[in-house]
């Protein structure tokens, strides 16, 4: 060890005095003692306070409605509909109505929300191909066995997109409709589009290109998942960019969910007209295209109309939790001064 | 696994072994293929032997049968080679448990169901635990690799068959037969049998340095009658067989015999045998035949890697891995039943992938995939960093300066890499007396001649004075250690300077100079000042009466002494200085040479009539055998003294200073003398002995007799001239001897194979002729050396021993009443002065002699020249002719001498003590010694009890221990009385009781017995000191080996020789001291120091760090890896138990492996809990790592519950933020991650007690790899990992606000608690050091102040006098006092 630097004379062998091989660095020694915590503890309480009221504040600025339609309205009708596999090819078209008391202000966002749908379970959700889902032409006609086993159709064509995500892909479509003070009803314009992330649309999700050729030909070959009634590629009929895998939904819903209740983004109003400030306040109906099973999970559906703070939707958690964190970090600084007034003192007398 | 090792190493070179010599073997030595190759040597590779051949002489056919199974001397210490070492490798890296654990988990992750994570990603942990080590290996191996390489391309000249003469060879090129032609300071490549020496008498030293780290001069001699051919060797005419034992690793045994082509057979021993890497030193050249090459030789076969040690923390750490197995098992359970649950509520599973599994097979799957999931727990990677942890400890301990000696220029040997932390956990020290805490530098002290004792006043005040100085010295030393830079003084030329200087002191003059010299006064014990004595002014006036023209033979005045006791007087002297395998050589002359000079000053014949007046053998032989070999060549003297002593032949002997001697004893002389020119023309012949001043000197005493004074300045400047001559011994006794035989001018002055030359004071120079050296050995406790006696050429057995044997020998000899009585009385006066000796703590040894009849001589030299040649059982054969030679012996004197102890030992040892360590003293020595040097070191204070133990049964014994148990008890209990009765409550005065036990060898072999084992251990373990006396190593290791099994303590054991050596194996870390008695107990050892007191930082700093951080760090991964899986499964609450996990799979792997995985490194190697100077000044501060406070169960559980509680919180806040909103998965582990990673790192900050830019530079780096990882991940890894995708997740994370609002507050709700306990905990309890303080000052004030009390109080009770003799010890006597 020592024999790295051959140092002549009589003391080769001595070691360097130097201040790191001597263990004499200079240090800075923590030593947390009320003296030294004390003013850090009041100083975190009073930072969390203001962070817990200011973001109190902004919470309330916003709006929220929740509107469970799993059997609400006419959907009771469809839900049964649906229990029965037999009919799951028929259509069921179902509508609710809620009345929206004060006004949303500024962008609004429609989600659709599901309860107990667990997208995060382990096999479920590696049954995917991102290859396939990124374009990739070999992976589009030979899917990735963590497909399985949704990978190929009873006739051994490959399933585009395959995999159980886009297998069980939410396949209810709504229609929001305003009843003003006239009672006219008035169709809330939403965009579509655009509710992905940038990143997702354009680097994630591409569909595979083959010169001059449409897409219906480039999905030649494949087949749509089972569960599916409108090939990838006829996913959108009105918008012929939004369609295959670059679909702006099925973007939305291949991004797994953390938790088994959530929420995914279904489209955005667009301000226009009686809608440049949002969502006035009135009577609403949603028209539902009712086609998403969720008896087999005991699953609820809902649609959630809210509108977002900087830090995301209406969720008073953060503040609250600041709020909490703050008086705690107080009522602990303030017992940490009485044992220091009280015991700390006669230590530091001691050391003296 | 080593022995795996070992074999497979064994199998390659067998294997390689034969194509070796195919390659390398020179073509000048290949003989005719086509001669009969059938031609088979009766002489074949017997199973015990071995035989060699000279390669280029006669027997090339048999040469070639017998030598194939011989290896060459290439060397390979290399595990690998380029093709084998990938198998190999991997081979032995699975047979470590954690390899394996990982290596499952791997293919585990293979099974579809079970599957995890990517296939690829559960291997990385795997591929880079095994990269790193594969890679360390590869690195070392390629050090060895090069070092092998440098080793065997050295040249050597070896004898080439056909051009006949000694051409330059590479060492590889060597074989078993070759002959070797070295000089001086060149390197032995091979074990060589010494066949020619340049030295005349045949003799060569070597230096084993390199193979023990021994620096003294070791004498080899060429096989016996080689020599006497004359002729210059030759290789070619060399046809002498040798046959020797096969090869094995015993240094100092070598056995065989050379049979010449006549068929004569000499016999060949270690003598002979030239070792491989030693050095030639002191002769010219040398030419000897190789019998053992490459890894045959005894050097290569002694060498053995460092040793592995299971420390107890690691077995400490075992139980609490087993837990987190425990906790691995029941996560995963919980989510196997969860999971099953859950898949049995779900009615339907229309979207789930497996639905024909049944919820139990499902359940079961999830197990095993939660296994790899929550793989982490299992800190298996602990064992890897502790491994490292433990080098870098290692680094800074072999660094540390205060663990240098300046003297030796030798640092600290760690041969342990893997015990650092035990180091901080001693509680029982075992320490060897001899050389451990004492220098083993031996100084003569005091004798006693003829019954009469010479006290040596001055000399011992002049040590005492030393030793003062000496502290001074270490004072000043003490404020100069920052000045450790400033390059020093070489040691030896300090030395010298030294001695000049102590020397002058004496003669009260240079008190400036001492001044001028302080502040280099740190390397006091290299100073050869300690060697010289200052004679006694009594002896010295008696040696001068010899130097007197006038012989008193007739009894005179009282002052004078009788000319018997002026024989014994020289006797003695002559016995020091000759009775010894003392090598002298002379730093300005290459050559060791017996100096050919000396007048005798007086007349020869004055003295021979002394000798044969009252010898009390007959005298009458002397005319028939050979005459004395009395040179009389005239040293005038040529040069001045001083330091150009160059040695130059003088002027051809004359006899013109003779005039005196009988024109019969010329004759006679002049005869001799030719035969000695002859025989020594080469030697230089120095006139080192200023005859002038000499003369002048005695004219003096002439006039004068009475001012011893002044003869002692005289012989003190003489001595002073005569520095030039080295005495290198094997043992520091006879060092002492040599030395103190010196100061009394009786001067060895060199020494060759079969003479002395030795000057006596009055007489001058005198060759003696030496015929035999019965060496030292531990049976006999003697040695003997056979001479002619100069003077009377009478055969003489000069012997010296331990006390208890040669006083048992020494006889009365059966003459006259008179001489029958003074021999009583001497032995009488004797044995009292040897027991005053002893008292004082000094080693003593006898001095006797024995006349031997010429033909008693020659029956004993023929069996003994049989027994020298025997091959078998020589050993005992040789033995038992010492012990028929070695009776009837003539008691001459007694010396003693003081083995001072080492600098610091009280100090340390004091230190120690109170760091809570319980010291035993294991010693050979007598029990009064042992106790006075237990006093002087302070392990017995004035006012300890001292409970001695000697017995010569078994059952007095035992009741012997139930009495001092009880007394001890007794004892106890009344101090208890005492403190309660004072209402002190303090329990710290009762737990330390001060009592020393000593006990002796025989009484110890009791008690060590089954059924007194127990009462021995509870007696013990009261007791503040033991001290175990005339032990055997046997008993020594029994001891250890009782205490640290019994008491189930950790244990230390120390010592410098090799009788320390089955101790030092034996105790938990073993401490080699690399003194003066050669290095077999470093190389037994764990860590070797130079020094006794090194042990205080060793264990107080070093213990005490490495314990604590090693702790702290194992608390912490621990911590780090609890929480950070739990984070995982808490997620399982919300994905149905499947498994999933929330994070990239390639961020959950290598979370551990790097992000913060070199930060707890750091902390492990660099934390300080308390500073070093604060360790050294309180002591008591060890006693927190001794009774491992940092690392017990509760701060586990303690640690797993705050991890518990951080993943908690780091998980739930992040989950209740995100709760309900459109998160993906990805979205959630990107802040949970974020902050688990602020946590992990700042948990550290808040558990180091240092940081250093170190630190802050690794914590930040770590931090910043973390997210420079997961945003390259997020921006590139399009389908990198394809379940799972991160593009984008983290980038847009980290834009948002929610993300560092997230982080923030869950940092700071999990770090709380944690500051708040070490907040609270250091203001309720102002740090144990600042508490100990004065604490400490109090209680030992009072502790001393009641110990008085107590001890006047119990005056009654049996106190043992310092130093009182008491050797049987009975228990009704016990009983009574007490």
């Amino acid at each position: 060890m020592g024999r790295a630097k051959r140092k002549p004379g009589p003391l080769a062998r001595r070691p360097d005095n130097s201040a790191f091989k001597q263990q004499r660095l200079p240090a800075w020694s923590p030593m947390l003692t009320a003296n030294t915590v004390l003013p850090f503890f009041y100083f975190m309480a009073l930072i969390c306070m203001l962070l817990g009221v200011w973001l109190l504040l902004t919470v309330q600025g916003t709006q929220e409605i929740k509107l469970d339609y799993t059997e609400a309205g006419t959907c009771d009708k469809c839900f049964e509909k649906r229990k029965n596999v037999s009919s799951a090819a028929e259509s069921c078209i179902c509508k609710v109505v809620f009345l929206v008391e004060k006004p949303f202000k500024g962008d609004v966002f429609f989600y659709y929300g599901l309860q107990n749908f667990h997208q995060n379970l382990r096999r479920y959700m590696d049954s995917r191909d991102d290859g396939q889902l990124v374009g990739r032409k070999s992976n589009l006609k030979e899917p990735s066995s963590y497909c399985e086993p949704f990978a190929k159709d009873q006739n051994g064509l490959p399933i585009a997109p395959c995999g159980a995500v886009a297998n069980s892909f939410f396949n209810d479509s709504f229609t929001l409709t305003y009843y003003g003070s006239s009672g006219d009803p008035v169709k809330v314009p939403l965009l579509r589009t655009g509710i992905t992330w940038y990143t997702d649309k354009n680097v994630k999700y591409r569909n595979p290109q083959i010169d001059n050729l449409t897409l219906a030909q480039v999905f030649e070959g494949t087949a749509k998942p089972l569960y599916w009634k409108k090939p990838v590629y006829e996913l959108d009929p009105l918008d012929p960019t939004n369609n295959g895998f670059i679909n702006d939904d099925l973007i939305v819903w291949m991004r797994e969910a953390a938790f088994p209740n959530f929420k995914k983004l279904y489209g955005v109003l667009y301000h226009d007209k009686l809608f440049t400030d949002g969502l006035p306040a009135g009577n609403y109906s949603i028209d539902i295209s009712y086609n998403f099973p969720v008896q087999y999970f005991q699953g609820r559906k809902e649609v959630v109309l809210t509108t977002l703070t900087w830090f995301g939707g209406q969720n008073y958690f953060l503040p609250i939790a600041y709020l909490v964190t703050s008086s705690l970090i107080l009522l602990i600084a303030v017992i940490l001064t009485v044992a220091w007034w009280k015991f700390g003192k006669k230590g530091k007398n001691m050391e003296e | 696994m080593e022995r795996f090792h070992w074999v497979q190493h064994r199998c390659r070179q067998l294997l390689e072994g034969q194509s070796v010599q195919h390659w390398y073997s020179a073509p000048n030595g290949v003989p005719d293929k086509n001669s009969q190759d059938a031609h088979c040597s009766p002489h074949r590779v017997s199973g015990k032997q071995r035989t060699v051949f000279g390669r280029h002489g006669p027997h090339q056919q048999e040469y070639e049968t017998i030598s194939r199974n011989y290896k060459s001397n290439v060397i390979r210490t290399t595990k690998y080679n380029l093709l084998t070492f990938i198998p190999m490798n991997l081979f032995q890296q699975f047979h470590r448990v954690a390899n394996l654990y990982f290596l499952f988990l791997a293919l585990l992750n293979w099974v579809p169901v079970v599957e995890a994570f990517q296939k690829e990603i559960t291997m990385i942990p795997l591929l880079v635990v095994l990269t790193v080590i594969a890679i360390k290996d590869a690195l070392e191996d390629y050090r060895r690799y090069l070092f092998d390489k440098k080793i065997n391309n050295n040249a050597v000249r070896v004898f080439c068959g056909k051009q006949k003469a000694y051409t330059d060879q590479r060492w590889k090129d060597v074989q078993v037969g070759d002959f070797v032609f070295l000089s001086c300071n060149e390197i032995i490549p091979a074990d060589i049998v010494l066949l020619y020496s340049s030295d005349p008498s045949g003799v060569c030293y070597i230096e084993t340095a390199n193979l023990d780290g021994e620096t003294n001069l070791k004498q080899r001699q060429v096989v016996s009658d080689l020599l006497l051919q004359g002729v210059e060797f030759s290789p070619e005419s060399f046809h002498s067989r040798i046959v020797c034992e096969n090869p094995n690793n015993d240094l100092s045994r070598f056995r065989g015999y050379m049979e010449h082509s006549s068929g004569v057979r000499v016999g060949l021993h270690n003598n002979n045998l030239l070792l491989r890497s030693c050095t030639i030193r002191n002769t010219q050249t040398v030419v000897g035949i190789v019998v053992y090459a490459g890894h045959e030789t005894k050097a290569m076969m002694n060498n053995t890697g460092p040793r592995y040690k299971r420390s107890q923390l690691e077995k400490h750490l075992n139980k609490d891995i087993l837990w987190c197995v425990v906790l691995l098992f029941i996560m995963c359970l919980t989510a196997a039943i969860g999971h099953g649950l859950w898949l049995k509520n779900l009615k339907d599973p229309v979207f789930q992938v497996d639905e024909e599994m049944s919820p139990a097979l499902a359940g079961f799957c999830v197990f095993w995939t939660m296994i790899i999931v929550l793989q982490v727990l299992i800190p298996i990677s602990l064992y890897v960093s502790i491994e490292i942890v433990k080098l870098g400890q290692i680094y800074f301990i072999h660094n540390d300066l205060a663990l240098y000696n300046e003297q030796l220029d030798s640092r600290i040997l760690c041969r342990a890499l893997n015990i650092t932390e035990e180091l901080g956990q001693i509680q029982y020290l075992f320490s060897d007396k001899t050389g451990t805490l004492t220098e083993n530098k031996m100084v003569f002290c005091r004798c006693s001649i003829y019954g009469v004792e010479y006290p040596h006043e001055e000399n011992a005040h002049r040590l005492k004075m030393y030793e003062e100085e000496k502290t001074e010295a270490a004072v000043c030393s003490m404020t100069l250690k920052s000045g450790y830079s400033v390059k020093s003084l070489s040691c030896r030329s300090l030395g010298c300077n030294r001695s000049s200087v102590s020397l002058n002191t004496l003669n009260t003059e240079s008190e400036e100079e001492e001044d001028q010299l302080f502040g280099k006064r740190t390397s006091a014990f290299c100073s050869r000042m300690a060697k010289e004595v200052v004679p006694d002014p009594e002896l010295v006036k008696k040696l001068n009466w010899l130097s007197c023209p006038v012989l008193p033979l007739s009894e005179g005045s009282p002052g004078t002494p009788s000319s018997l006791e002026l024989t014994y007087i020289i006797d003695f002297f002559l016995a020091l200085a000759i009775c010894n395998s003392v090598v002298v050589s002379s730093p300005s002359q290459p050559q060791n040479v017996v100096p050919e000079a000396g007048t005798p000053l007086r007349s020869l014949e004055e003295i021979k009539l002394m000798f044969q007046h009252f010898s009390f053998s007959p005298f009458s032989a002397l005319t028939t055998i050979s005459p004395p070999q009395i040179k009389s060549s005239p040293g005038s003297r040529q040069f001045t003294h001083g330091k150009t002593n160059s040695f130059t032949f003088s002027t051809p002997p004359s006899s013109t200073t003779v005039g005196s001697e009988s024109g019969q004893e010329s004759s006679l002389e002049t005869s001799n003398l030719k035969l000695h020119l002859s025989a020594r023309r080469e030697r230089g012949d120095i006139g080192q002995l200023d005859s002038r001043e000499t003369e002048g000197d005695i004219s003096k005493t002439k006039i004068n007799p009475d001012m011893a004074k002044q003869d002692v300045e005289g012989l003190t400047r003489e001595m002073d001239n005569d520095d030039e001559l080295v005495y290198e011994a094997e043992c520091p006794d006879e060092e002492a001897l040599v030395h103190a035989a010196r100061a009394y001018r009786c001067t060895l002055r060199g020494r060759s194979a079969d003479s002395l030359l030795v000057d006596l004071p009055g007489i001058g120079p005198l060759v003696i002729q030496l015929l035999h050296i019965l060496p030292f050995d531990s049976n006999r406790k003697m040695m003997s050396v056979v001479v002619r006696h100069p003077v009377t050429g009478q055969v003489v057995v000069y012997t010296k021993g331990a006390d208890s044997v040669v006083m048992g020998l020494a006889e009365t000899p059966t003459c006259a009443e008179q001489a029958q009585e003074i021999h009583t009385h001497i032995r009488k006066q004797s044995q009292k002065h040897l027991d005053s000796y002893a008292r004082e703590g000094l080693r003593t040894l006898c001095i006797a002699k024995k006349v031997l009849e010429e033909e008693e001589y020659e029956v004993w030299l023929k069996r003994h020249l049989l027994a020298e040649s025997s091959i078998e059982n020589r050993e005992e054969l040789i033995l038992e002719s010492a012990q028929r030679l070695e009776t009837n012996l003539t008691l001459l004197g007694t010396t003693g001498i003081v083995d001072r102890l080492q600098e610091e030992v009280p100090e340390t040892i004091e230190a120690l003590q109170r760091a809570g360590i319980k010291i035993w003293v294991l010693t050979g020595d007598k029990q009064e010694t042992a106790i006075n040097i237990a006093y002087s070191c302070k392990i017995l204070c004035p006012n300890d009890q001292l409970l001695t133990a000697n017995c010569g049964s078994k059952d007095v014994c035992a009741a012997i221990l139930e009495e001092l148990k009880l007394e001890v008890q007794r004892c106890e209990d009344s101090l208890t009385r005492i403190t309660s009765k004072k209402n002190c409550g303090n329990s710290f005065l009762c737990t330390v009781a001060s009592f020393i036990l000593v006990i002796d060898g025989q009484t110890l072999d009791w008690a060590l017995q089954e059924d007194l084992k127990s009462d021995f251990l509870e007696l013990s373990r009261r007791c503040k000191a033991v001290i175990c006396c005339r032990s055997t190593p046997l008993q020594k290791s029994q001891v250890v080996h009782l205490i640290g099994k019994e008491l189930g303590v950790i244990t230390l054991a120390v010592g410098d020789g090799a009788n320390d050596v089955s101790m030092i194996q034996m105790a938990d870390v073993g401490i080699g001291i690399s003194g003066q008695e050669g290095m077999q107990a470093v190389m037994s050892s764990d860590f070797a120091i130079s020094r006794f007191k090194h042990l205080s930082k060793l264990l107080l700093v070093h213990g005490h760090w490495c314990y604590s951080r090693l702790a702290n760090m194992i608390l912490y991964f621990i911590y780090k890896n609890v929480m950070f899986v739990n984070l995982l499964f808490w997620y399982q609450f919300f994905c149905g138990f499947s498994g999933s996990v929330m994070t990239n799979a390639w961020v959950l792997i290598i979370f551990n492996l790097l992000f913060t995985s070199i930060p707890p490194l750091i902390y492990g190697v660099l934390d300080q809990n308390m500073s070093a100077d604060l360790l050294m000044g309180l002591p008591e501060l060890y006693q927190a790592t001794q009774t491992s406070q940092v690392y017990v169960p509760c701060m586990f559980w303690i640690t797993v519950l705050d991890a518990f509680y951080q993943s908690l919180v780091c998980f739930f806040v992040p989950y209740f933020a995100l709760a309900g909103s459109d998160a993906g998965e990805l979205t959630l582990g990107s802040p949970i991650n974020a902050s688990a990673l602020f946590i992990i790192l700042l948990h550290q900050v808040l558990e180091s007690h240092t940081l250093t830019w170190i630190h802050v530079l690794v914590l930040v780096l770590s931090g910043g790899s973390y997210f420079g990882f997961v945003l390259l991940l997020s921006v590139f890894c399009v389908t990198c990992n394809p379940p799972t995708n991160p593009v984008g997740v983290e980038t847009l994370q980290m834009s948002q606000p929610l993300f560092y609002f997230v982080c923030a507050l869950t940092t700071v709700t999990a770090l709380i608690p944690r500051v708040l306990f070490r907040a609270l905990h250091n203001t309720l309890n102002p740090s144990a050091v600042l508490k100990l303080a004065p604490m400490d000052k109090v209680n030992s004030e009072k502790y001393h102040e009641r110990m008085q009390r107590w001890n006047l109080s119990h005056s009654k009770v049996k106190r043992l006098p310092l130093g009182a003799d008491n050797p049987g010890l009975e228990p009704s006597t016990a009983s009574e006092v007490s």
